[in-house]
C-alpha cells in the first residue's frame, strides 16, 4: 500500500529483532474473544485516481451551475490563489500544534499576526489563535461573562443567529445558565425597551449579533451603556466579518465573539471554519483558547510561544476555562493570508462592493410587485424580503431556473414564514442579480 | 554528533519579522474586478455613526511579500511531511496529498450548508458513506459527524449519556476518568455538569478493577476509559469492566484517540463501548495544520440514537437529508453541521485502504515495538505490560544526572526530529510517550533510535549539553516565565516620541 | 534545606500562618514555591471576602501549573498584598517573608494551635520527598 513505506522483507528483520514470529503476537494483549475474525467490511481500496473519479461524481450532484442567494452565517466571497499556494506548503499543512516553540515559529509568528489583525478589526485588545467557529466562540464568550460576573442570567437577542442560540442552549443547560429572549423591534433590531424592562442584577451578558441575522445593524454603544449600568457585559457576535471593513467596530463591547469564514475559507458545506474571541485585556486569563504571546530567548532573539497555558485542559483538567484543545490553526492562517492579501485598501474596497451589490439587488427586488423590505435599519450585505406568500415555495420554483433563493427563515422564524434573507456578495454579477429579480417577480405572477 | 545522525533541520535563519512591520501606506496585494453596479457612499448608507474609515494599523503589502512573508515562516516549522513527530497518542501519521485535492473540488468546497437536499446529494452521499465506514470500523450502531474536535465529541458522548440516564429516570452524579487520562475527559465532564472522580491505576498500568467494583453505585453515570490506554497498553478486562458498569446501569464511554491500534484487529462495540468519539485528524490523517481543524465524530449503541445532536442525516425512500429537528435530541452541538472539509478528507484515507486498513495498524504496532525492543535497555521502562501502538518510557535513569524528560525531548530537536510527548499521562513522572505511526519507514525508526540512544550517552557523559538544548535552531530556548507574568499577544504600532526624548 | 520559621503554623496544602492578635498573616511556604517554579501569577481574594478554614482562598500560577490556595483558618480578609500583582516572582524569592498573601482576621483563634508546627511540617515534606 503507497502510504505505508516497509517492504516484506523489513517487516520480517523488524519482527525478529523484537523475537516475534509473527505479527499476531504483538495484539497477543488483546483476548481472543475481542478480536474481529474477519476483514473489514469496507469499500476499496481505490488507487489515487479512482478516488477522485469518485468525489468528482460526488462533485456533480450538488449546486454547481447555480446561482446562490444564500447567507445567513455562511458567506460567498472571492479567496484568492495565493492563500492555498501557502496553506498547501507541508511546513503549515502538515505540523502539529506549537508546543514545542523551537520549531514552530512559523505557526507561532502567524497566530500571532492573527491575533493582532482580529484586535484590530474588532476595536478590542486581546484576541486568541481561533475557537472551533463562530456559534461556538458566542457560546464560550456566554460562559466567560458568566465566570467573570458570577451570575447565571443571559439575554440574548431573537435576532443572534437562530443555530447559535440552539448550541449555546445546549451548553448552557448543564451548568445552570438560563436564556431569556428578547424580541426584535419594527427596524429589525433588538427591542431596546424590552431589553431595558428584562435587565436586572442577575444578568452576566446581553448578547446580540451585528449585523444581525437580519442583516440589520445593532446600536452597539446604546446596548453597551444599557448592561453595562447594570454591570452586566455585552457581548457581540459577528458573522459576516468583511462588515468590518466599512463598518464601525463594536469597541463598547466586552467581549466579541467572531466568525472568520468570510476570510479566505470555502463555504464547505457547513466548516471547517473559524471563529476566535476578541476582549478586553483584563479579561484575559478567563477567556478560553490557545494564546501565542511574545517573548525572547537567551540570546535576546524575539520570539513567540504559547502562553497562559493554565488556562487550559492539559493542565487544570476539570477546573480548566474550556475543554477545547485541536482548534482550527490552518483555517486562522487562512485568514491571516487573506486579510494580509486584502490589506488595508483591499477590505475597504471589497466591502463596499458587498454594500453596492446588496443596495443595488434591494432596488432591482423592491420593484418587484407584492415584495416588501420589511425592516428599516441599515444592512450590510444581506436583507429580509417579505413575499406574497410563503419563502420555500418561491424557493422551489426559483430552483428550477438554477437560482438557489433567499434563505427561508420561517423554519426559525414562525411569524416570518413568507420571508426569504437575501445576501448579495462582491461575487454575485449585476446581470445575477437582475435575473433574480425577473424571475421572482415571474414566480410571483404565477400560481405557487 | 556523528555525521550520519545529522538530519534535515530548517530553521533558515531570515530576519523576517512581522508582516505589520513591512507595511507601507498604498501597498496592496490583491485586486478586486470593477464594481458593476452604482457605488454607494457608506455615510449615506449605513449613517454617519456606523461608517468605518478603515482598519487602523491593518497591513499594506505586496503579494511578492506575503507570499514570500509566509513562505519564511514556514521555514521554521517542523513538520510530517520533513520527518517523524514521536508524540504519544497524536498519531502524526503522512496526510495524503490527494485528500487535499479532493476537498477542494469545486461542487464540494463550494456548497453552502443550506441548500436544498436536491443540490446537495453529492455532499450527504459522501458524509453517509463517511458514516457506514466509521460504524464497520468501530462496531457502532449510529453515527455522528458533528462535533468540531475530539473534545466536543467527549462532550458530545457525555451529553447522550445524560440524556440517555435521563429518560431511564436520573441523569446520575458522578463520571469516573482514570489518573493516566487526557485533560480533555475532565474538562468535558465537568462542562457537561458532573462531578469528576478519578480512578487509579494498578500496578500494571491498567484500570484497578476491583476499585471499580467498590466505586460503582447508582451515582456514577459513566466511566471514561481509552482503550488502549494512554501507556498504549490495551485493557485487557474491559469486557469484564464494562459488565460491571452495565450491572448498575453505568455506561462505558471510550475516548477513541489511540484507535491507530485497533483499526481493523478489534472493534469498540464489540468490548462493551456504549459511546465513543473518534479524532479524525488522528486515525484518518487528516492534516493537523499547526493545531487544526480536525473533527470528532460520535458513534453510538442503539440506546442512545434518539438522542443524537441534530442535524441528523437520514435515509427515507433512498433520499438523504438532514433533519433538524428531533424531539429527544440533546440539541445542536454547532452551527451548520460538521467539518465537512475534514469529513471529505478522512473518506478519502478510508477509500484508499478499504479493508487493507488492518495493515496499517499491524505496521503501527510493529513500528512501537520495534523502538521499544531497540530503546528499552537504556531507557526506564515503568510499564512491562505489552505495548500496542505507543511506548512510554521514563526518564528515570537520566534524572540521576539531573537531565529530564523536556532536557531529552529538546536535545532532540538537534538530532532533527520532533519531540515526543512528554510528562503525559500523569501516573509516570518523567514520562517519554512515544508513538511512530505506521507511516515511519525501518530507516526513519533506525534512525531515532540511533539519535536517542546518542541522547542516553550525552546524559552520561555531557548532560550539560542536553540541559541546555536545542542549539541548532534558529531560536533558543523561549522565556516563557516573562510571557506569562507580562502577556504581550499583540503587536502594537510603535509610539512616537516627542523631539526633546 | 529551607528552614521554616518555628514561630508559623502550617498545613498539609503548603500555606503557612503568622499570628498577631486576632490578624493571621497567610502564606505558600518555600517547599510549595520550589514545587511550582517561577510564579507568573496570583490569584486573590477580594477584601471582605469570609472563608471557612478549608476553603478555596485563591490560586498560585507558573508557567506549567496552577495551584488552588486554601484557607488554612476561617474569617474574613482585611488586607491583600498587593505587590505581589506586579511582583509575583517575590513567592520564589521570599515565600515566607514580603511574598505574604493575604492577611485575615480570625473567626476562631483556636483553630490555629491544630495546624502543623515547624518541625511536624519539616517531616512531613522530608517523606514526601523521600517517597517520590
Amino acid at each position: 500500500m503507497r502510504y505505508l513505506p516497509k517492504s516484506p522483507s523489513e517487516r520480517q528483520e523488524m519482527l525478529a529483532s523484537i523475537g516475534a514470529g509473527s505479527i499476531e503476537e504483538l495484539f497477543a494483549s488483546i483476548p481472543a474473544a475481542l478480536r474481529l475474525d474477519r476483514p473489514l467490511d469496507l469499500p476499496g481500496p481505490l488507487s489515487e485516481a479512482e478516488i477522485i473519479a469518485w468525489f468528482r461524481a460526488r462533485a456533480e450532484e450538488t449546486s454547481l451551475g447555480y446561482t446562490s442567494f444564500l447567507g445567513g452565517g455562511v458567506y460567498n466571497h472571492l479567496r484568492s490563489v495565493v492563500t492555498d499556494a501557502i496553506l498547501q506548503r507541508g511546513e503549515f499543512l502538515t505540523s502539529y500544534t506549537p508546543y514545542q516553540a523551537e520549531i514552530s515559529q512559523g505557526t507561532l509568528q502567524a497566530i500571532f499576526e492573527f491575533q493582532t489583525l482580529v484586535c484590530q478589526l474588532t476595536g478590542q485588545e486581546v484576541a486568541n489563535a481561533s475557537m472551533w467557529d463562530g456559534s461556538t466562540a458566542t457560546t464560550e464568550a456566554a460562559l466567560m461573562a458568566a465566570r467573570l460576573t458570577g451570575r447565571r442570567r443571559l439575554l440574548v437577542a431573537r435576532t443572534l443567529h437562530p443555530e447559535y442560540r440552539e448550541v449555546l442552549a445546549t451548553y448552557g443547560r448543564h451548568i445552570g445558565l438560563t436564556a431569556d429572549e428578547i424580541p426584535y423591534s419594527p427596524s429589525g433590531q433588538i427591542d431596546r425597551e424590552r431589553l431595558g424592562a428584562a435587565l436586572n442584577d442577575e444578568c452576566a451578558a446581553v448578547i446580540v449579533q451585528s449585523p444581525n441575522f437580519f442583516g440589520v445593524l445593532e446600536e452597539i454603544p446604546e446596548l453597551a451603556e444599557m448592561a453595562h449600568a447594570r454591570k452586566a457585559l455585552l457581548v457581540v457576535a459577528i458573522t459576516e466579518a468583511v462588515s468590518l471593513g466599512v463598518v464601525r467596530p463594536p469597541a463598547e463591547a466586552d467581549i466579541v465573539a467572531l466568525e472568520t469564514q468570510s476570510f479566505g475559507m470555502a463555504p464547505s458545506f457547513g466548516g471547517p471554519y473559524a471563529g476566535v474571541i476578541a476582549t478586553r485585556e483584563r479579561f484575559v486569563r478567563q477567556m478560553p483558547g490557545r494564546l501565542a504571546g511574545q517573548t525572547t530567548d537567551a540570546t535576546g532573539r524575539r520570539g513567540f510561544v504559547l502562553t497562559l497555558a493554565t488556562r487550559e485542559q492539559h493542565i487544570r483538567r476539570e477546573k480548566a476555562t474550556s475543554n477545547i484543545c485541536t482548534n482550527q490553526a490552518l483555517c486562522a492562517l487562512a485568514a491571516t493570508v487573506h486579510l494580509c492579501l486584502l490589506g488595508k485598501e483591499g477590505l475597504r474596497e471589497l466591502a463596499l462592493q458587498n454594500l453596492a451589490k446588496a443596495r443595488f439587488a434591494a432596488e432591482e427586488i423592491g420593484r418587484v410587485p407584492r415584495v416588501r423590505l420589511p425592516f428599516s435599519a441599515p444592512t450590510f450585505n444581506e436583507f429580509v424580503i417579505e413575499l406574497p406568500r410563503s419563502a420555500r415555495l418561491a424557493n422551489r420554483r426559483l430552483l428550477d431556473e438554477k437560482i438557489v433563493g433567499p434563505l427561508a427563515i420561517g423554519r426559525w422564524y414562525p411569524e416570518l414564514t413568507k420571508h426569504g434573507l437575501v445576501c448579495v456578495t462582491e461575487t454575485m454579477p449585476r446581470t445575477e442579480i437582475e435575473r433574480f429579480a425577473t424571475e421572482l417577480r415571474e414566480v410571483l405572477a404565477g400560481p405557487l | 554528533m556523528s555525521e550520519t545522525n545529522l538530519r534535515a533541520g530548517r530553521n533558515i535563519s531570515l530576519n523576517e519579522g512581522l508582516i505589520f512591520e513591512k507595511s507601507a501606506p498604498g501597498k496592496r496585494a490583491f485586486e478586486l474586478p470593477p464594481l458593476d453596479v452604482p457605488p454607494v457612499d457608506p455615510v449615506a448608507a449605513l449613517g454617519a455613526a456606523h461608517a468605518r474609515e478603515s482598519v487602523e494599523g491593518f497591513p499594506e503589502v505586496s503579494e511578492i511579500e506575503v507570499l514570500r512573508h509566509f513562505t519564511r515562516l514556514s521555514s521554521w516549522n517542523y513538520s510530517i511531511d520533513l520527518g517523524m513527530y514521536p508524540l504519544g497518542s497524536c498519531t502524526m501519521k503522512y496526510n495524503p496529498r490527494v485528500n487535499e485535492f479532493v476537498a477542494r473540488l469545486e461542487g464540494l468546497a463550494t456548497e453552502h450548508p443550506y441548500q436544498p437536499p436536491e443540490v446537495s446529494r453529492g455532499c450527504l452521499a459522501i458524509m453517509r458513506t463517511l458514516e457506514k465506514c466509521l460504524l464497520e470500523i468501530t462496531g457502532m450502531d449510529a453515527c455522528t459527524l458533528e462535533p468540531a474536535a475530539g473534545a466536543q465529541g467527549e462532550l458530545c458522548g457525555l451529553l447522550l449519556i445524560r440524556a440517555y440516564l435521563e429518560s431511564q429516570g436520573s441523569a446520575r452524579r458522578k463520571v469516573l476518568i482514570p489518573d493516566s487520562a487526557h485533560g480533555t475527559n475532565p474538562a468535558t465532564a465537568t462542562i457537561a455538569g458532573y462531578e469528576v472522580q478519578n480512578i487509579r491505576s494498578d500496578a500494571a498500568g491498567q484500570i484497578d478493577v476491583e476499585a471499580l467494583k467498590s466505586i460503582v453505585n447508582e451515582d456514577v453515570a459513566a466511566l471514561m476509559v481509552t482503550n488502549p490506554s494512554t501507556l498504549g497498553v490495551f485493557e485487557q478486562r474491559i469486557a469484564e469492566i464494562a459488565e460491571i458498569l452495565h450491572a448498575h446501569g453505568a455506561l462505558l464511554y471510550m475516548d477513541g484517540a489511540n484507535m491507530n491500534a485497533l483499526a481493523g484487529i478489534a472493534r469498540p462495540g464489540d468490548f462493551g463501548v456504549d459511546v465513543m468519539h473518534l479524532n479524525l485528524h488522528k486515525t484518518f490523517s487528516t492534516p493537523h495544520g499547526g493545531g487544526g481543524p480536525g473533527a470528532g465524530p460520535v458513534l453510538v449503541k442503539k440506546i442512545l440514537e434518539p438522542f443524537l445532536p441534530v442535524p441528523v442525516l437520514v435515509e427515507k425512500n433512498g433520499k438523504l437529508s438532514l433533519e433538524t429537528h428531533r424531539r429527544t435530541s440533546i440539541g445542536r452541538m454547532r452551527a451548520f453541521g460538521g467539518n465537512f472539509g475534514v469529513l471529505v478528507r478522512a473518506l478519502a484515507y478510508t477509500l484508499a485502504y478499504g479493508p487493507g486498513m488492518r495493515q496499517a495498524t499491524e505496521d503501527a504496532v510493529l513500528n512501537a515495538n520495534y523502538i521499544r525492543r531497540k530503546l528499552e535497555d537504556v531507557y526506564e521502562l515503568p510499564y512491562k505490560s505489552p505495548s500496542m501502538h505507543e511506548v512510554v518510557f521514563s526518564d528515570a535513569r537520566q534524572k540521576k544526572n539531573g537531565v529530564n524528560t523536556m532536557d531529552i525531548a529538546k536535545r532532540l530537536i538537534d538530532y532533527g526530529f520532533h519531540p515526543y510527548t512528554t510528562a503525559f499521562p500523569l501516573i509516570v513522572p518523567g514520562a517519554l510517550m512515544i508513538e511512530p505511526t505506521e507511516s515511519e519507514s525501518k530507516e526513519e525508526c533506525d534512525a531515532f533510535v540511533e539519535a536517542m540512544r546518542a541522547i542516553a550517552a550525552e546524559a552520561e557523559t555531557n548532560p550539560e549539553i542536553v540541559k541546555t538544548a536545542p542549539h541548532n535552531t534558529r531560536i533558543g530556548r523561549l522565556d516563557e516565565v516573562t510571557a506569562a507574568r507580562k502577556p504581550i499577544l499583540r503587536w502594537r504600532p510603535p509610539v512616537n516620541r516627542p523631539p526633546s526624548e | 534545606m529551607a528552614t521554616y520559621p518555628t514561630d508559623y503554623r502550617y498545613t498539609r496544602e503548603h500555606e503557612w500562618v503568622s499570628v498577631k492578635d486576632d490578624i493571621a498573616t497567610i502564606g505558600i511556604t518555600d517547599y510549595a514555591q520550589h514545587e511550582l517554579g517561577d510564579v507568573v501569577f496570583v490569584g486573590m481574594p477580594e477584601v471582605g471576602t469570609a472563608l471557612k478554614a478549608g476553603q478555596t482562598l485563591g490560586s498560585v500560577e507558573s508557567v506549567k501549573t496552577m495551584s488552588d490556595i486554601y484557607a488554612p483558618v476561617s474569617g474574613s480578609v482585611v488586607e491583600i498584598n498587593s505587590e505581589l500583582a506586579n511582583a509575583p516572582e517575590k513567592i520564589n524569592q521570599d515565600p515566607h517573608g514580603a511574598a505574604w498573601l493575604v492577611r485575615m482576621k480570625l473567626a476562631d483563634a483556636t483553630e490555629v494551635s491544630t495546624l502543623l508546627d515547624a518541625a511536624a511540617y519539616q517531616a512531613f515534606v522530608a517523606e514526601k520527598d523521600s517517597s517520590a
